[in-house]
């Protein structure tokens, strides 16, 4: 028997399933609010008892990550590694490391101010897609379909003037079925998959509303996935897939702490169960 | 027990756990269960969604 510990910020399906699974599987579980914790540069792994290993799953980017720090600077294992979170939660950055280990993904465009940003969109043409750096549940991302949408949309990001704001993330708008494919991987291993329709607007995102549906994982999917998550650095992942009528699969997004809630109901596997599993064996290897 | 914000009932599940989200069905107000005890329930406000909240 083991002991893992679950670190939450805002207790969802997902985590009580993964608590269920693994107590199912006759493992302690400590279940741990990253809002009431406290951590200092005295502190020790005995200090806290949260067992073998530690599944990271904040609803908040940014506790997540700085927590996950604070968690390896204690030696404690987590998942996933502060590495792995880093690269995943800023769309800029897991982007180029797609690219890096020639996975194929949308043409994409980096510029780092408003001015640089429109100069190269009237350059490349209309339309592209914009997205913040940070963030997910598709807030923020809008195709730039004119000149007139580009400069009200760069006009509000000027005044809000976020540090992220000043990072301009443009993708071109892929010609797809009004679909993508979302992937959940583990280790190596492509463990379920679900196509989600879009309800209208060409987001699919099913914090949105997007219409979840089995998928059979096709060879080409898995190994796309399983290639887009060894180049993220492993652990467990959601890899999002486009079917580009121009470049067949392409990979537009590998999230870091994967939302699981509507394909754990409909998927042949035990999504939660093999998470807990993985995580007990990463600690063996 | 009732809601913080305008006195409604709000049910917290026998099986709810502490950090799970409670809405007020009236106000539409949301609540993070902060303590529980058997039925003594301790309620604070739910943080709102954040730029960086998500997947």
């Amino acid at each position: 028997m083991s002991k893992i510990c679950i670190v939450f910020d805002r207790l969802r399906a997902e985590e009580k399933m993964l608590q269920k699974e693994a107590s199912d599987l006759g493992h302690d579980v400590v279940m741990l609010d990253a809002k009431i914790t406290q951590i200092n540069t005295d502190s020790k792994k005995e200090d806290y008892g949260l067992g073998d290993v530690v599944l990271e799953r904040c609803v908040s980017y940014f506790r997540g990550l700085h927590f996950t720090a604070s968690l390896e600077f204690l030696d404690i294992p987590v998942l996933n590694r502060f590495e792995v979170a880093n690269v995943c939660g800023n769309k800029m950055f897991m982007t180029l490391l797609l690219k890096k280990h020639n996975i194929s993904t949308p043409k994409t465009y980096f510029s780092f101010s408003s001015e640089s940003a429109a100069t190269n969109l009237e350059k490349v043409g209309f339309p592209l897609v914009i997205k913040p750096v940070i963030g997910s549940w598709g807030r923020g991302v809008m195709p730039l379909k004119d000149k007139d949408t580009m400069e009200a949309v760069f006009e509000i990001r000027d005044i809000t003037d976020s540090p992220h704001d000043r990072i301009y993330y443009l993708q071109e708008l892929v010609k797809r079925p009004p679909r993508d494919i979302r992937i959940i991987t583990i280790g190596d291993q492509a463990v379920a998959a679900m196509y989600r329709k879009s309800s209208g607007g060409f987001k699919t995102n099913i914090a949105l509303g997007a219409d979840p549906e089995l998928c059979e994982i096709t060879k080409e999917m898995e190994d796309m996935a399983i290639k887009a998550s060894k180049a993220m650095g492993g652990g467990i992942l959601g890899i999002d897939m486009m079917e580009d009528d121009k470049n067949g699969l392409v990979i537009h997004e590998v999230n870091n702490t994967v939302e699981f809630k509507g394909l754990a109901r409909v998927a042949q596997r035990n999504i939660p169960q093999e998470m807990v599993k993985f995580a007990l064996d990463y600690i063996r290897k | 027990m009732n809601c913080p914000e305008c006195d409604a009932t709000i049910n917290i599940p026998d099986d709810a756990s502490v950090g799970e989200i409670v809405s007020c069905p009236d106000c539409g107000a949301d609540f993070e269960i902060a303590k529980k005890n058997g039925s003594n329930v301790e309620l604070k406000q739910a943080e709102s969604v954040g730029e960086d909240w998500g997947e």
